[in-house]
């Protein structure tokens, strides 16, 4: 079988056992390439029939408006369930406080909101599209995740996972993360849009904008971005490799309009996607911690 | 393009993470910001070369222990072939993570020491690619550069390990001499190993042939039932599943396990597509001509070759829980998408994993590969796995824990 066709068999299978083993999962929409593949074989699992899961999508604030844009067009088209996590909302609350400084980011605040929507909606698995080779804390991490009831994620109490059958028993307020796409790559991603013809929000692709210096990385200039006088702004031919919010986002200097350019991008690249991503390059573990702390 | 998915077994000392580092490194798998955080990391191999263990081990405490703890899943590509390497531990008290990964794996690579030969572990492991029906063994002779590239040495390598082939009774065999340090015949045929005159490590892993030349009579396990019960789709009623082996296709007769209801294919969907027959491994939707009662947990099989539907049967299993197997208790059997309860009738026997020999007493505890039978409180749909390893395995989970404590592989019907 050709591996694309593979991956997208076992990506199915997996979606279709959260539905027949979950009481009331939930599928963690976040605008990006990932989960708009999920979305896509969630369509393949369960149509004609509706999604057995709604859509979550955890909103920072600081999303691209490109990315707020493309989610309410695919969910108005696809006839299923949004539901919106608001950060602003768990940062009124006093549950979560926001970062200062330059690099502040609500990145890690989405935490927060996470667990409590899970908590609110009473969600007992909640199914995400990180993939194994990302990063090497999730290179360890199962299809079938299970979090304890503080979200928490153990990597040493893991269950082991036999040929493709998937445990998903777990105890009253425990839930489970769950990653069809474990076994997929960067390139599989775009080589599986590219067959499928799945459309994408516009800043994966190449476009003109106000990018500032961060760190050795471009940035979006965007409002919420504080920008002084030190600070090199330039306006410069970019897209995203990698698109979570705008404050921990950085961007690529690319002409690549169409998605055989991009493909052509990446296979050309000799950094790693998320060598774009502000959260990872705290430190060494900096992933496996976040995910010890209940992120996804 | 097709998938290859791998288990590499063998222990640091023998050179594994240097093995599965060269491969992704004479592949330009790692990136320059992958390489960047290893160097930041600092550490180095005696010999003062850059630890690619780094790249495997993913969690803290194998960071500071140096030592691979649990599975990690590696992933590289070359123009002709996709491959997905299990990396597992190779000591001892990890055979459940070598089961876990040798299970998720169609061919092992087996490294032997040349200065070592066949030792204690490499009879461990092949007996554990024997247990897990791995379609292919690839015994890599590694360090040949330390026996001063010497076809002595792997020719009475190779000759002791068919023995043990023979003994274990595993077929598909085959050798590479290499020095993974070094980089012999790892891309490149090497050109101080001139008498060995097979292929490169990833010259053989991009040609190897791992599809089976017959399949099994298909099986269909439902995951599903897709009813939309919306106006126009009044009375659409879809199973949805995985397929496994092959001939499902319109027109064929079905029989229902454990039910025995009989119907016909009326017809295959792959998401919107419609068609006429089915490949192994696709995730489908089917429609039978009659309106019969199916849900998640039945299993649709060939009426020309049904399964088995039975309650007590003999299994291999491989012991997964620090709580050691309890014959008093009632566990989880999960096969496919059916839960049962079943209890441990009886522990047969365990074998010693280092010699293969069968221990006739003794429990089952951690690490621990015997022969049990089981009962179960209805009927269980399965295969032997001598006929269709794919089809004779589960897990069991202890209903109090939740956790996966037992891999299963049904051997006969008691």
């Amino acid at each position: 079988m050709d591996y694309l066709d593979h991956l997208e068999a076992e990506a199915i299978y997996i979606l279709r056992e959260v539905a027949g083993q979950f009481e009331n999962p939930a599928l963690l929409f976040s605008g990006g390439k990932d989960s708009i593949t999920l979305v896509h074989l969630a369509k393949k699992a369960f149509r004609p029939g509706k999604f057995p899961f709604p859509l979550v999508h955890i909103d920072t604030g600081h999303n691209f408006p490109e990315t707020i844009e493309f989610r309410d067009w695919l969910v108005e088209q696809l006839g299923e369930k949004l539901i919106v996590g608001l950060v602003q909302e768990s940062i009124d609350q006093g549950k979560a406080v926001e970062q200062k400084g330059k690099n502040a980011s609500r990145n890690a605040l989405q935490t927060v909101t996470l667990l409590d929507t899970i908590e609110k909606y009473g969600f007992d698995a909640c199914i995400g599209g990180a993939r194994r080779d990302e990063e090497k804390a999730r290179a360890k991490e199962r299809i079938f995740s299970v979090r304890d009831e503080f979200g928490q994620w153990d990597p040493k109490r893991q269950r082991p996972e036999l040929w493709n059958i998937l445990n998903g028993k777990i105890h009253k307020g425990e839930n489970v993360r769950v990653f069809p796409i474990s076994n997929w790559t960067e390139l599989d991603v775009w080589n599986y849009i590219k067959r499928e013809q799945i459309a994408l929000p516009s800043i994966y692709f190449s476009h003109e904008r106000d990018v500032v210096l961060r760190n050795g990385q471009w940035m979006a200039a965007a409002p919420f971005l504080q920008i002084d006088g030190e600070d090199i702004v330039e306006h410069k031919s970019v897209r995203f490799r990698t698109v979570g919010d705008m404050t921990c986002t950085a961007a690529v200097d690319s002409v690549a309009t169409e998605l055989d350019d991009i493909i052509e991008e990446i296979k050309a690249s000799t950094v790693s996607e998320r060598g774009a991503r502000m959260d990872d390059k705290v430190s060494e573990a900096a992933m496996e911690d976040r995910k010890k702390q209940g992120y996804f | 393009m097709n998938i290859l998915k791998f288990i590499t077994a063998g222990s640091v000392d023998d050179g594994k993470s240097t093995l599965i580092g060269r491969l992704l490194y004479d592949t330009n798998s790692i990136l320059d910001d992958q390489l960047e955080a290893i160097k930041k990391a600092n550490r180095k191999n005696n010999d003062g070369t850059v630890d690619l263990a780094i790249l495997t081990d993913g969690l803290k405490a194998e960071r500071e222990q140096g030592i691979t703890i649990d599975v990690a899943y590696k992933y590289f590509q070359t123009e002709k072939r996709k491959f997905i390497i299990a990396d597992a531990p190779g000591h001892i008290q990890y055979t459940r993570n070598m089961v876990t990964g040798a299970s998720n794996s169609e061919l092992i690579i087996i490294l032997i020491d040349a200065r070592k030969g066949v030792i204690e572990q490499t009879k461990r492991h092949s007996f554990l690619a024997k247990l897990l029906s791995l379609k292919k063994v690839l015994v890599c002779v590694n360090k040949m550069d330390m026996v001063g590239f010497d076809s002595a040495v792997y020719e009475q390598i190779k000759a002791d390990y068919l023995m043990l082939a023979n003994r274990l009774g595993l077929e598909n065999v085959d050798f590479i001499p290499v020095s993974a340090l070094k980089g012999d015949n790892i891309v490149l045929r090497s050109e101080r190993m001139s008498w060995y005159t097979g292929s490169s490590l990833l010259d053989y892993l991009e040609t190897i042939n791992i599809e089976d030349d017959k399949l099994q009579p298909w099986r269909f396990p439902v995951q599903w039932v897709i009813r939309p019960q919306t106006e126009d789709l009044h009375d659409y009623r879809g199973y949805a599943g995985r397929v496994l082996g092959e001939g499902l296709k319109i027109g064929e007769e079905v029989i229902v396990l454990p039910s025995g209801v009989k119907s016909t294919i009326k017809s295959i969907a792959l998401a919107e597509q419609q068609l006429d027959q089915a490949q192994n491994g696709q995730s489908l939707i089917v429609h039978l001509t009659d309106d019969i009662d199916i849900s998640r947990g039945d299993i649709l099989v060939s009426a020309d070759h049904p399964a088995l539907a039975e309650r007590n049967f003999e299994a291999n299993i491989c012991w997964f829980d620090n709580k050691s197997l309890d014959i008093n208790q009632i566990y989880l059997l999960q096969n496919h998408s059916t839960l049962t309860k079943v209890k441990i009738a009886d522990i047969l026997y365990k074998f010693d994993v280092n010699t293969q020999e069968k221990q006739y007493s003794g429990d089952i505890h951690l690490n621990d590969i015997g022969k049990i039978e089981i009962k179960a409180a209805g009927e269980v749909v399965f295969d032997l796995h001598q006929d269709f390893p794919d089809n004779s395995q589960a897990i069991l989970i202890d209903p109090r824990t939740n956790l996966t404590v037992g891999a299963v592989m049904i051997e006969r019907v008691a």
